[in-house]
């Protein structure tokens, strides 16, 4: 992997800001090999966005960009995702 | 805005000239490294460069093909979407011009494409007169990996994930197609001068 | 990322500073009093959002290094000489101070105990914040979870929190500590010198079938590591929840 990697854990914030609850034990499908597990364990990268990748096949789950007022959130890798009660 | 933290600075420099200073934009020293994805490790050997796409044949350059192309010194100032500026950074690189030297096409757009997956858009104008480059070189060494290496797409007058890490070729369309982040909210052209960051601005 | 609370749904709070505490000559506890604290899981951590007087700002991520106390908590930072904002906390904080912060969050990374077995912490330098709030509510809960903390330092100067750890070994309730010093060790020492590796994690860490579940804190290459030799011993991955730091640790 890579010394720059995170866990999707540590956007627990930004994700809790963006969609008004706990997301890093949300259940994510990954749309490129089906592998499902936590939101919180997912590779995380910073680049000019973020983005979460399937730490089973590299696949881009989900990347989010935080504008100044608005924020931009693309699921298409994840098939599904699951939320807990 | 919200509470000021006391005697918090950052670290930054604060004696830039404004005039290099793009609108919203903090000076540093760094060299900050950002990445949406690991660092793709292909060796020199497994390396190429293509210029593909609505072209009259494919042209590539294998690694040492490359290197044997004419390079130039550059030295720009940068500007990074998510707020640092550096000044004065020193690369080493082939024109694009050189690239397309010889090249035919009628495309007016461009995708450039990485090792790793990503890409990004940009007019084919903004490429060529000496705008843009593929750098191999940072500060007079070899690019690092972490920053791009071996190559990069460098493009200093627009925001800097324009300038893509890893650069494997350019495909040259006829109609533009939004790249990695620019389908997902950064801005299509991203000029830093007019602060075009995202979508509508 | 920064920016004002962008949909307002989990809102930046004051939080003013109360106490400083040196651990070490690194580490300072910082303690805060955040009025309107719903309380928190240990495990979880803030984001922390410093705003200079031209606007500037920088954000970084803290575990609570507390178990739940109230509308109080503690932060331990790791002071990196190149850091932005790690100097800032520990040199320049005074109580009285505020900053902001937003928290708390990361609920897959909280003491939790679920399963029968050993909970097996591991932490590498300033990794062992969120592994010690773990091992401080255990203490409050009176839980009787055997756990281990595997803790790797530079040096026995270097491992914050010592005094406590001992103390909460001394209780013989179910939790002790293996060091592993990996600079320099003091006259005597007759522990682990050596970087974490899959012997050490097969040596000091229970067998697969008895493991409830591992936490391991720390820089990105040394949670690689070592979540790779968990999963080389025969853990299930899905019994193994990791807390990246970066490549400097935070």
């Amino acid at each position: 992997m890579d010394a720059l990697m995170l866990d999707g854990n540590a956007a627990a914030g930004l994700l809790h800001e963006i969609f008004g609850s706990e997301m890093t034990t949300a259940v994510g499908t990954c749309d490129g090999c089906g592998t499902a597990g936590e939101v919180g364990g997912v590779h995380l990268y910073r680049g000019a966005g973020l983005a979460f990748r399937c730490p089973h096949c590299g696949n881009v789950l989900m990347k989010i960009v935080v504008g100044d007022e608005r924020v931009w959130v693309d699921f298409r890798g994840l098939r599904a995702l699951q939320l807990n009660g | 805005m919200p509470p000021i933290s006391r005697g918090f600075r950052g670290r930054r420099r604060d004696d830039a000239p404004s005039d290099r200073v793009p609108p919203g934009q903090y000076v540093t020293d760094d060299f900050p490294v950002l990445s949406a994805g690991p660092t793709p490790h292909t060796s020199l050997d497994d390396w190429d460069l293509t210029i593909t796409g609505e072209v009259d044949g494919l042209k590539r350059w294998s690694w040492d093909e490359f290197r044997a192309l004419p390079s130039e010194p550059i030295t720009v100032d940068i500007h990074c979407v998510t707020k640092w500026s550096k000044l004065d950074s020193e690369w080493e690189g082939v024109p694009i011009d050189t690239l397309l030297d010889g090249v035919d096409t009628t495309a007016e757009y461009v995708v450039a494409f990485c090792d790793g997956g990503y890409t990004t858009n940009l007019p084919l104008e903004d490429l060529t007169e000496g705008k843009a480059w593929i750098a191999f070189a940072f500060g007079g060494e070899p690019l690092d990996p972490e920053h791009g290496g071996p190559a990069r797409l460098l493009v200093p007058h627009l925001y800097f994930w324009k300038s893509a890490k890893w650069v494997r070729g350019l495909r040259l369309a006829a109609t533009d197609e939004p790249g990695f982040w620019e389908q997902n909210g950064y801005h299509n052209y991203g000029d830093p001068w007019k602060e075009q960051r995202y979508w509508g601005d | 990322m920064e920016g004002t609370a962008v949909l307002g749904r989990l809102n930046w709070r004051a939080a003013k500073v109360v106490e400083l505490t040196p651990e070490t000559s690194q580490t300072k506890t910082i303690t805060f009093d955040v009025p309107g604290w719903p309380g928190h899981r240990a495990g979880q951590h803030v984001d922390v959002r410093l705003t200079a007087d031209d606007g500037y700002q920088a954000e970084r991520s803290y575990s609570i290094a507390s178990a739940a106390d109230g509308p109080r908590i503690d932060l331990t930072v790791e002071r990196l000489d190149d850091g932005e904002v790690s100097p800032y906390l520990t040199d320049e904080l005074r109580t009285g101070d505020v900053i902001e912060l937003r928290g708390p969050v990361g609920g897959y990374f909280v003491w939790n105990p679920q399963a029968e077995g050993t909970v097996f912490l591991v932490g590498g330098g300033s990794g062992v914040v969120p592994l010690m709030a773990m091992a401080r509510q255990r203490a409050l809960e009176r839980s009787g979870i055997p756990t281990r903390l595997l803790y790797s330092a530079r040096s026995w100067d270097d491992v914050i929190y010592r005094d406590e750890l001992a103390e909460l070994t001394a209780r013989r309730d179910g939790f002790d500590v293996v060091y592993t010093l990996t600079r320099a060790q003091p006259a005597g020492w007759d522990g682990y010198s050596r970087r974490v590796d899959t012997d050490m994690l097969g040596e000091v860490g229970p067998v697969s079938s008895e493991l409830a579940v591992a936490f391991v804190c720390g820089p990105t290459p040394f949670v690689e590591a070592v979540a790779s030799g968990l999963v080389e011993l025969g853990h299930e991955p899905a019994r193994i929840k990791t807390e990246r730091f970066g490549p400097t640790g935070g």
